[in-house]
This record gives C-alpha cells, structure tokens and sequence, in this order.
C-alpha cells in the first residue's frame, strides 16, 4: 500500500514541477509578448512622430507663396505666423515701455548709414517740402522751418538694424505726437496706420498708429547737434525706436493715413509688415 | 563680437584682425543661405513657438511624471561626471554606479533645460528690447543679450552632436531603450551586474 502512495507523490512532485515549469514559461512568452508589444507601440509611434516632423517641413518647403497684398515675398504659412506673432506680442505694447537712452559720451563720433533706396543724388535739401494728406482733397504742405518751429525733443538711444547690428545714436528733432498735437491730426492719427514715403515714391513705409505716436517717435531734422547728413536722411526723416532701422524712412516727402496698413518696401520683399521692437 | 543675421559677419576679431570665422564662406554655400534673412527670420518666428512649447511640454511632463528625480545633479553628480567623462573617453576603466542616467547625464539634460529658459529670456531681450527693456537690462543690454543667444544656439549644436555621437556608440540596444523606455536585461547579465556591484561594495 506504500509504494503506489510513493508514486502518487512522486508522480504529484513531478506534476508540480512540470507545471511550475509550465507557468514559467508561459510567464516568459507573455513577459516576451509584453515586451514586442510595447515595442512596436514605441517604434511605431517614434517612426509616426518622425514621419508628421519630415512631412511637416516638405509641407512647409513645398507651401505658395503669399499672395500679394501690402505684404508679398513669403511663403504664405510663415507669413501666417508672423501676423499671428505680431497680434500675440502686441498686447504687450505700450507707450510706456520706452527705450533705454544713453549719456551723450556713449555716442560714436562716426554715424552709420546703411541703403539708399528712395534717395536720388539730384536732391537738394533747401527746397524740400513735405505733404501731409489730411484727407482726399485736403494736404498740408510744411517747409523744415515749419517743423523746426515745434518743440524740439532730443533722443540718445541704440538704434536697431534687422541685419543685427545696432548703434548708439543722438536724434533730435519733433514727436510725432507733439507734431500730431500742433497740426490738429487727431481725426488721421484716430486711423490705425500711418504711412511716410519719399519724393519718388521708392521708399515707403506703414506704420500703426500706437507705434507713430509712442512718446519716443521723432521726426529727426538733427543728429549729434548739427543737421543730419544726405545720405543719413537730411533734412527730415522718421526715428522710431520701437521699430527696426528698416521702418526708419529718411528724407520723409509725405505723410498719409489710413485704417488699412499702408504700403511698406520691405514687407513687400518678405519681412514681418510690424518689425516692431 | 559681431553678430549679425543678414550680413557675413560672425567672427572674433580684436583690432582688425580676424581671429575666427564662424562662418565661411563655403558654410553659406553648402546651406544656401545667402539673401535670405527675410525667409530666415520668418522661418525662426514660426519654430520658436515649437521650441517654446516643446520645452514647456517636456519641463510638465518631468515634473508631473517625478522623472526630474532621475535627471536633477544631485550632490555628488558634479564630482562623479568627471570619472563618467574619463571613462568615456577611455582613460578610467569603471565608471561610477547610475540609475537611470550616470552623473554627466544628469548634468546635460539638466543644462539643456536651463539653457532653454537662457534661450527664451535672450530671445526676448532681442525681439522686444524696448516692450521688455528690464529683460534686455537683466540680461546685460541688447549686446550681450545677442551674444548670449548665439552662444546658447552654439551650444545646442555642440550638445546635439556629442549626444547623437553618444547613441551611435553606446550602440542599439540602449537606441532601443531610448525610444522605448525600458531595457530588456536577461538573467544572465543580470547576476553578472549583480556581482559586479557586489564586488564593488566590498
């Protein structure tokens, strides 16, 4: 009667071991199976993600042009994301927020000048003249004596160059919004945009109204205490430092408004329309 | 230091004299870059917001998940990378025990992260020096605040391609565990490492 119970025992043992045996490795082929399944999620998933990246920039590479409206030269996404951009950080804006202005020791003796678009050589500052197109049928026409009888406000300040460099510079000359003030422009400086442009109409620029008429916007007719050099934008030009030197028109001949964004040079050749700093 | 988008001016030069060229010419060349700051500015206004919140996404995630514990230095990571970078480059047998990441790890992928913030804050010292004109301030004026910027875009570079550098000779299977997030270790290695530490502890 003792041996059959050995056997049964023996022959459970070796059940309990087969079995164990069993569990294990079903144990392992679930672990096994566990592991290709997290790993094709992972790869899978990885190789999607890198796919959406790659097909993304094609899309972006392979993407129109804008069409040309007052901006033109970029492809219409980035364009896109630059007004997008602008209508973000413009909520950031105020006409407090004013640049930081330097002692006159910080100002280099030798000014720079950069691009001469919308500056003839013919040109001769004594019978300069600038119109202000208060509205279709009327303009205002000024002489630099006219300007030169307003409040003078002087500005020692980095100006800014899209390119990247940028220059320590002594400006002087009226506030836009004093100008605005003295020529009862408040009706045009309602509008959402003003626009500045040379005699011949090659250089010109939009400009929106709360930059205009942030309190550090100068119409310049001096730069380091004496008049402002030709190719520097004599007799008048626009300073605006809440704006890259691209915004900056020298040698101003009309001043327009309007509640749509006037032509600007640069936006037409794929640059942000605001460059606003 | 100059530094410019639009013009071939980035280089070291003291009296004239230009010491380095970061830039060549051939480097335009080869990328094709040349006239194209408009395209080039544009392309950067639309990716920084990638960057941006790619970075924020990531920083969450960390935080949320309690991964930070395995990527913050701890107290003798600083000492301890060194003997990673000895053994790296193959002059120290043994490397210091890790976790997840070993000590120089630790201390990059933290960097990064600090650098990505460096990254925002100069950026926005460059893009609204006057709307932000106490960011510009705090980050030393409008100059260093470029010079700044440019320096940490280098240093991405440098960190990309010692990183993928890294991968291709710590070879596949950490690759895998890369994409992954875990490793599969059989028993074998297992006891070996186990033993290993044992060694060492003694």
């Amino acid at each position: 009667m003792e041996e059959p119970t050995n056997q049964t025992e023996q022959t459970r043992e070796e059940n309990t071991a087969a079995n164990h045996k069993i569990e294990e490795l079903s144990a392992e082929a679930l672990l096994e199976k566990q592991i290709k399944r997290r790993r094709f999620i992972a790869f899978g998933s990885f190789i999607v993600l890198q796919a959406a990246a790659f097909g993304g920039w094609k899309w972006l590479a392979n993407s129109p042009e804008e069409v040309k409206t007052v901006t033109a030269g970029a492809k219409a996404p980035l364009r896109r994301a630059l007004n997008q951009t602008e209508l973000f950080c413009r909520r950031l804006f105020s006409g407090n927020h004013l640049v930081k202005t330097y002692p006159k020791e910080m100002v280099p003796k030798n000014l720079r000048s950069n691009s001469y678009v919308g500056m003839p050589d013919n040109f001769n500052p004594a019978t300069w003249k600038m119109q202000v197109v208060k509205s279709p049928t009327e303009t205002l026409t000024l002489t630099i004596d006219d300007i030169k009888a307003l409040p003078k406000t002087e500005l020692i300040y980095d100006f800014k160059c899209v390119e990247g460099w940028d220059q320590i510079q002594h400006w002087a000359g009226v506030k836009f919004s004093d100008f605005v003030a003295h020529y009862k422009l408040e009706k045009q400086a309602a509008m959402e945009y003003v626009g500045f442009a040379t005699e011949d109409k090659q250089y010109y620029v939009g400009i929106d109204m709360p930059s205009a008429l942030h309190p550090q916007t100068l119409l310049a007719y001096e730069v380091n205490d004496g008049p402002i050099p030709i190719q520097n934008g004599a007799p008048l030009r626009l300073i605006i430092p809440v704006k890259y030197g691209i915004k900056n028109l020298k040698r101003i001949a009309t001043i327009s408004f309007s509640n749509q964004r006037l032509p600007d040079y640069w936006a037409e050749q794929g640059y942000d329309y605001y460059s606003g700093l | 230091m100059l530094i410019y988008w639009g013009n071939d001016v980035y280089k070291i030069a003291i009296g004239g004299k230009v010491l380095f060229n970061f830039f060549p010419e051939g480097f335009y060349r080869f990328f094709n870059i040349s006239h194209r700051l408009s395209e080039g500015m544009a392309l950067h206004f639309l990716f920084m917001w990638f960057f941006f919140a790619n970075g924020i996404l990531y920083v969450l995630y960390t935080i949320i998940s309690g991964e930070w514990r395995e990527l913050v230095p701890q107290k003798k990571s600083f000492k301890e990378a060194w003997l990673v970078v000895l053994h790296d480059l193959h002059i120290r047998k043994t490397a210091p025990l890790q976790n997840k990441y070993n000590a120089a790890q630790r201390i990059a992928y933290t960097s990064i992260i600090v650098m990505g913030f460096g990254s925002i804050f100069t950026g926005l010292a460059i893009y609204k020096p006057v709307q932000f004109n106490w960011i510009c301030f705090l980050c030393g004026g409008y100059h260093l605040a470029r010079i700044l910027h440019f320096t940490l875009t280098l240093g991405y570079v440098f960190f990309f391609l010692v990183h993928i550098f890294q991968v291709i000779m710590a070879g596949w299977k950490n690759f895998q565990s890369v994409i992954t997030g875990f490793e599969v270790i059989d028993d074998k290695t297992l006891n070996e490492l186990a033993n290993e530490e044992h060694g060492r502890a003694n």
